[in-house]
């Protein structure tokens, strides 16, 4: 049963990885109840903020346009 | 822990009182004769102690601040602190923000017999140690003894005097609308750190209590002709309590911005993991000032010179009504409104 | 943080509002589903940056909320048994059954002991063996994984001294027994983040399709619930109805297949009663056969859910987004988290709880004062 160390900006909690094989040292995961239920993309995370910007509501350094 | 029972050369009882202390160490006869002679007393190292006497005499020129709390935290030692440094600072705080001097405290020890006498005698050495730091004597005290399960280990009272220093008032009935509300440091680090001491949560942080001592950073306030209105130290109930009980008692507003209240990283991350918000996580180290809004920058600018308040800002302003309200801007600029915690987030924090 | 702070960019969040401002021509009545989800919106004022028009409904998404008080009074009765120890999650234990709360069980010596995680329940009954211990598996599915997970453990190890009494339910029934609802005024939904990452996004379209509803699989942070509101305001003004991922950095489209078939493994659909809303078909988890002997309700008796008690609580009606929290009449004065008349005040994601925690109680005499 993998765990693994994982770091809440600063505090550090033992967290059950049998769902996300795949993750490795470095990787962002979302956190329930002990256990990591995905790895974060961090690619799509970055979608947010593409949205905004094409529809014109957001300029390049992320204030307002 | 302590060494082999009849051999221990780091406590200065002699063999026969054993490892731990015994219900004989708190009956008035010889045993606790030895507790005091060779172990309390000589960590206080005072004069008036010394003399042996049933109280104090002492001399204060003028009006007098008069204050006592008593301490029950669990655990007894956690990150940054312990019963002792805990017992001293809050009640040495609890003068500051009455805008005196700190003098003189009592301590009042209530000890379970089973206690190590290596804890017993580490607290001691951090009230003495805290008393120093604080610039106020030890000047007279109790020790009690209860059976095994009746006290937790320990429980400690100070009672404290000062003398007022501060020119006008200070208290809740001054504060006008316009003043501004300023904030000696970053919150939540007390009760984040006893929790985690606590063991129950399973997490690993480095996060240390706050407690300290603030009547340096608050006499140079209050004797700086700034126009202190109110000060208060933020405890148990958090920064949340400490407005919304001064905001009722003065009948005003309180508007505070998210966004210019400190809170360190680890502190934040930790209480979003415990579902908790950092305004209502306790403090031992920390006080609000309401001054003047004319002085608001200038207060900011005396407190930064002391490391107790290096980290101090201007968080809000009071306004009229409705009476007894705090409300908080969050950074997004919709507001929500602060009020106590309900119930008990963590018994026995202080 | 990463992946945390930057969604909650003040700028951005502008942007959002603006944007959803410009787009909407009409009014439009959304629901978020996940409780977790209208506390983000309660705490920073979401709904204050909306238009006037776009109404956020809360709906039912909090599990500590609709568990049948029947399941509370048995987890009480089972931690007051001598010898038998109760695990749970903390924020079920202020939640009033019929005969107090399981925080007032323990207060009088009921063996109740709060745990983070489900794997914490089962390293109580490995270091106490002659304890019978229980885990209250409530949750919906996001928690299901973890849930099963303990029994798979408890299976495979041999604890002999460890059950669950479980209460799960599901999210996609409860949708569609809110838009069947006769008074229904939802048009689009912003759907449970977290309950998709496991669960993936599949499921949810033939409700988009048969009721014509657009739903948005939407995050929790605030910048998420913007995005996922604008978007779902977007498919509404161009008259689409499909269903499209906000949270894309967490959530697939088929989900977290190792969780499902653990789940498909420890549990089977079956029908459950909802506290304020009632009997909802095939909208529950049991314990599958295969792991019934680990079923608390076998070793300590079935739950037997009857009719709720009349009263002056209207969970009911704010769980199925018909009323909202202030609008109830004993709101704040004589239901207040420390004495809660029903779950929505006292649970962490309840709508009551998170208007009261961040809009306060109402005061007499106050005007208006949002936004000031």
């Amino acid at each position: 049963m993998r765990v693994g160390r994982v770091d809440f900006g600063g505090v550090v909690k033992e967290i059950n990885l049998a769902f996300v094989p795949e993750a490795r040292i470095g990787d962002h995961v979302l956190v329930h109840v002990g256990f990591a239920i995905t790895v974060i993309d961090e690619a799509e995370a970055a979608r947010v903020f593409e949205h905004l910007r094409e529809i014109g509501e957001l300029a390049e350094d992320g204030a307002a346009p | 822990m302590t060494a082999a029972r009849g051999f221990a050369p780091s406590c200065p009882l002699p063999a026969g009182d054993g490892e731990c202390v015994q219900l004989a160490h708190g009956g008035g006869g010889r045993a606790m004769a030895r507790l005091l002679d060779a172990l309390i007393r000589p960590a206080f190292d005072d004069p008036e102690l010394d003399r042996r006497h049933d109280g104090a005499a002492l001399e204060v020129t003028g009006p007098v601040a008069f204050t006592t709390d008593s301490y029950v935290v669990k655990p007894l030692v956690f990150p940054g602190g312990d019963i002792g440094s805990l017992a001293v600072n809050g009640t040495v705080n609890d003068l500051a923000m009455c805008g005196a001097r700190p003098l003189y405290l009592s301590v009042g020890l209530i000890v379970e017999e089973g206690l190590a006498l290596e804890t017993l005698r580490a607290v001691v050495a951090s009230i003495a140690a805290a008393a120093k730091a604080a610039g106020v004597r030890l000047v007279t005290g109790d020790t009690k003894v209860v059976d095994r399960g009746s006290a937790d280990g320990l429980f400690v009272n100070t009672a404290g005097i000062g003398e007022i220093v501060a020119p006008a008032p200070v208290g809740p009935a001054q504060v006008r609308a316009g003043d501004a509300v300023v904030l000696s440091g970053d919150i939540g680090r007390h009760g984040i750190a006893v929790m985690a001491a606590r063991e129950a949560l399973g997490f690993e942080t480095a996060i240390e209590s706050d407690c300290a001592p603030l009547a340096a950073p608050v006499l140079a306030l209050v004797e700086s002709g700034i126009a202190v209105r109110c000060l208060r130290d933020l405890t148990r109930g958090g920064l949340a309590s400490a407005l919304v009980e001064i905001a009722e008692t003065a009948g005003k507003r309180i508007a505070i911005e998210e966004a210019a209240i400190p809170v360190r990283a680890d502190v934040s991350a930790a209480c979003e993991l415990l579902g908790l918000d950092a305004l209502h996580v306790a403090n031992e180290g920390r006080f609000v000032a309401f001054v003047a809004a004319e002085d608001a920058a200038r207060a900011v600018e005396v407190l930064r010179r002391y490391d107790a308040a290096g980290a101090a800002a201007v968080i809000g302003v009071v306004g009229d009504g409705p009476p007894g309200q705090v409300s908080c801007r969050g950074a997004i600029g919709a507001s929500r409104v602060i009020d106590m915690l309900s119930g008990e987030q963590l018994p026995r924090i202080c | 943080m990463r992946f945390r702070d930057e969604y909650r960019a003040p700028a951005a969040a502008q942007g959002y509002a603006r944007a959803i401002a410009k787009a909407a021509t009409r009014p439009w009545t959304l629901m978020e589903v996940c409780g977790g989800q209208t506390h983000t919106i309660v705490r920073y004022g979401i709904d204050q940056l909306l238009p006037v028009g776009i109404e956020l409904v809360h709906g039912p998404g909090c599990p500590v909320c609709v568990t049948p008080v029947e399941y509370v009074d048995k987890a009480i009765e089972i931690a007051s048994r001598p010898g038998a120890t109760l695990c749970s999650f903390g924020d079920m234990l202020r939640v009033p059954g019929r005969g107090g709360d399981l925080l007032g069980a323990k207060s009088r010596g009921a063996d109740v002991r709060i745990v983070y995680s489900p794997l914490d329940a089962l390293a109580v009954a490995r270091a106490e063996p002659a304890r019978e211990v229980v885990f209250f598996a409530v949750g919906f599915e996001t928690t299901a994984p973890a849930n099963a997970m303990a029994a798979w453990q408890a299976r495979r190890q041999g604890l002999a001294n460890f059950s669950l009494l479980v209460s799960h339910v599901l999210v996609p029934p409860a949708m569609r027994a809110i838009l069947d609802a006769p008074a229904n005024r939802i048009e689009g939904f912003l759907a449970a983040g977290h309950v998709c990452t496991i669960m993936g996004t599949r499921e949810y379209e033939p409700i988009a399709a048969r009721y014509r509803v657009p739903i948005v699989v939407t995050g929790f942070e605030p910048l998420d619930i913007l995005e996922g509101v604008y978007m779902c305001v977007r498919q509404l003004e161009d008259g689409r109805a499909a269903v499209e991922n906000q949270y894309v950095r967490s959530v697939r489209r088929a989900g977290n297949l190792r969780a499902q078939a653990l789940m498909g493994e420890v549990f089977r659909v079956i029908p459950r009663r909802w506290r304020g809303i009632g009997d909802i078909a095939d909208s529950g988890l049991g314990l599958a056969e295969a792991y019934a002997d680990l079923d608390a309700e076998r070793r300590f008796g079935a739950v037997r859910t009857v009719g709720e008690a009349a009263g002056e609580c209207i969970s009911g009606l704010v769980l199925q987004g018909a009323r909202k929290p202030p609008e109830c009449p004993a709101f704040g004065t004589r239901c207040t988290p420390e004495r809660p008349l029903g779950v929505t005040m006292v649970s962490s994601e309840g709508a009551c709880a998170a208007y009261y925690r961040y809009r306060g109680a109402p005061r007499p005499a106050e005007t208006e004062s949002a936004g000031a």
